[in-house]
């Protein structure tokens, strides 16, 4: 069998490639694929330790589902909030939103 | 599920319910706009405090360790109620004249606090989790409510994506401390560490980026880059909603999980907060002196209080202070929302179309044209500083004094010597309001005086008695067995 720590390097993999998106890209869009890749780490991770350390328990499984209805929910509300900007200012990318400056 | 675990989330049940059913009601029975939704919602929020208060005193887990009741459960629930109760008057009559009355609001409000409610009786890391969530979902909107205009909708979008980034630490955090220790429930990993069976290695790495995710939900240096902007560009009343609610959830949430779950991990993470308390308080306190806007100066001055409450999260492993500790966090937490709810009402109050009127210069002469209302600004400010007879006053001394019960000396000297400096900037805002001449407008609708009256009472009145509020925070210790 695969040992663990495969899939644990594998997600961590996974969630640095995330976070690289996070913070290099301009795009909207972009960024939210990123968080959406850091998002699966997680499940890879919940699905693995369930697999190996639990697998007589439910909850790593159901904590899975959990995050995807969570990461739906939020999809939903930061894609209309993209959608609402677009139709005002006709682009999606960080650095030309800024009218607050950080 | 028994009738026991039904009871123990009552009111987040008849919240829940109550918004859902508030939607219905106001598309097919009120329809005029903002006609009587807010006072239904309002109405909602008291049944939930009703449900909340009849648990005072009991203590006792639900839904197989999921849920909690105790006295911290029930303090904060309160606590979220009520400033549930002050949004609705903030926003009554500001919404109208900022054009944006959409009855959602109200709505989007009791989804935000039944997040934080979950928040306050989480006992497992997946509760946690949903909670959070649940609490930043409709945020995210109600950020966004100006629309269509441009800052509101910047503020919302910048707000959503380190949101959603936090998120992605918080779950990714839970994710590896239930790798470590074969449970999510905080009653387990507290079980597994004594019992030698975790992997502390993996539980301290979750426990850090647990504690970075809900670092961005309080905005602790050096994950609050959003908060100035964020502050500024939503509407005012959501601002002050997101202040006092969202920090408190995002604390409630650090306090359950450390304190009572992760004791054992004191020795790495004591340090890790302790850094990050100080330079909140600094820099938070720093920066806001060069602010010439009143909301972005209030959004540094809330990071710098978000530091403060950090001091009490400092000395966690350290059990014999751990509960005075969440006593004295609880009793700031209080004493911040009071103080931040009555600033945020004059600012309101002064606030005109277009992002105009909140420049530190539109408060000139505000002292002679509008006494009252300068009155209870400068309690307000004096409350941020810490000069008694005040709230604030009485909070900070009771956080220094857990710091240094628990052997932190040079922390509670940092945070002596912000507070000093943040007496620049707060007492600049007195100096303003009553020395410098000018024509202020200002809209105080009753609603609006309401609030920044009882808060300013409060502030004054509950600082002298604040003995019982104390003990009443003592008793909110946390448990879980």
């Amino acid at each position: 069998m695969i040992p663990l720590s495969y899939f644990l390097v594998f997600a961590a993999a996974l969630f640095s490639i995330g976070l690289y998106g996070v913070l290099a890209r301009r795009n909207a869009i972009a960024i939210l694929m990123g968080v959406e890749l850091m998002l699966n780490a997680v499940n890879i991770n919940l699905v693995a330790f369930w697999r190996y350390i639990t697998p007589t328990q439910i909850a790593g499984q159901a904590f899975a589902v959990m995050v995807f209805a969570v990461a739906a929910a939020e999809v939903a509300v930061g894609l209309a909030l993209v959608i609402s900007i677009y139709r005002r200012r006709n682009t999606v990318v960080a650095d030309d939103i800024d009218l607050l400056k950080f | 599920m028994n009738v026991q675990d039904l009871y123990a989330i009552s009111p987040l049940i008849v919240l829940v319910t109550w918004a859902t059913l508030l939607i219905l009601v106001d598309v097919y029975i009120i329809r005029d706009r903002n006609g009587g939704t807010p006072i239904l919602a309002a109405l909602g929020l008291l049944v939930a405090m009703g449900f909340a208060i009849a648990q005072t005193g009991q203590q006792y887990t639900a839904f197989n360790g999921m849920a909690v009741v105790d006295g911290f459960a029930i303090f904060l629930q309160v606590l979220f109620l009520g400033s549930g109760l002050v949004g609705i008057a903030l926003a009554y009559n500001y919404l109208q004249r900022m054009g944006i009355e959409r009855s959602e609001y109200y709505i989007l409000l009791l989804y935000s606090i039944s997040g934080m409610m979950l928040m306050a009786i989480a006992a497992d890391l997946i509760v946690v989790f949903l909670a959070l969530e649940l609490l930043s979902i409709p945020l995210y909107v109600l950020a966004g409510f100006g629309r269509p205009k441009v800052e509101p909708e910047e503020a919302a979008l910048k707000y959503f994506l380190l949101g959603a980034f936090a998120g992605g630490f918080v779950v990714y955090g839970i994710a590896l401390a239930f790798g470590a220790t074969a449970t999510t429930s905080l009653a387990g990993i507290v079980q597994a560490v004594n019992a030698g069976s975790a992997n502390l290695t993996l539980l301290s790495i979750g426990a850090a980026l647990i504690l970075i995710g809900l670092g961005f939900k309080v905005a602790a240096v050096p994950f609050h880059m959003w908060t100035p902007d964020v502050y500024q560009g939503a509407p005012s009343a959501v601002t002050a909603f997101m202040s006092v609610g969202a920090k408190a959830g995002g604390f409630a949430a650090l306090l359950r999980v450390f304190v009572s779950a992760l004791p054992e991990l004191a020795a790495d993470l004591s340090p890790v907060l302790w850094v990050l308390a100080a330079l909140t308080m600094i820099l938070g306190n720093v920066v806001a002196i060069a602010q010439g806007n009143i909301k972005r100066l209030l959004a540094y001055s809330s990071i710098a209080h978000a530091g403060y409450i950090l001091m009490a999260l400092v000395v966690f492993g350290n059990t014999q202070v751990s509960s005075d500790a969440v006593a004295a966090a609880l009793f700031y937490l209080v004493a911040y929302a009071v103080t931040s709810f009555g600033a945020w009402a004059v600012v309101i109050a002064l606030e005109k179309a277009e992002q105009k009127g909140l420049a530190l210069d539109d408060y000139a002469g505000l002292g002679r044209k509008y006494p009252g209302l300068a009155a209870a600004m400068a309690v307000f400010m004096l409350s941020f500083t810490g000069v008694p007879p005040t709230l604030g006053f009485v909070g900070k001394l009771y956080l220094f004094r857990t710091v240094l019960e628990g052997g932190f000396i040079w922390l509670a000297v940092i945070g002596v010597l912000t507070s000093l400096v943040s007496a620049y900037y707060y007492l600049r805002i007195v100096v303003i309001m009553y020395m410098r001449d000018g024509d202020p407008q200002v809209h105080a609708e009753p609603w609006l005086r309401l609030t920044a009256g009882v808060t300013a009472v409060a502030t004054v009145v509950l600082s002298l008695y604040a003995g019982p509020l104390f003990a009443w925070a003592s008793q909110a210790v946390l448990k879980l067995f």
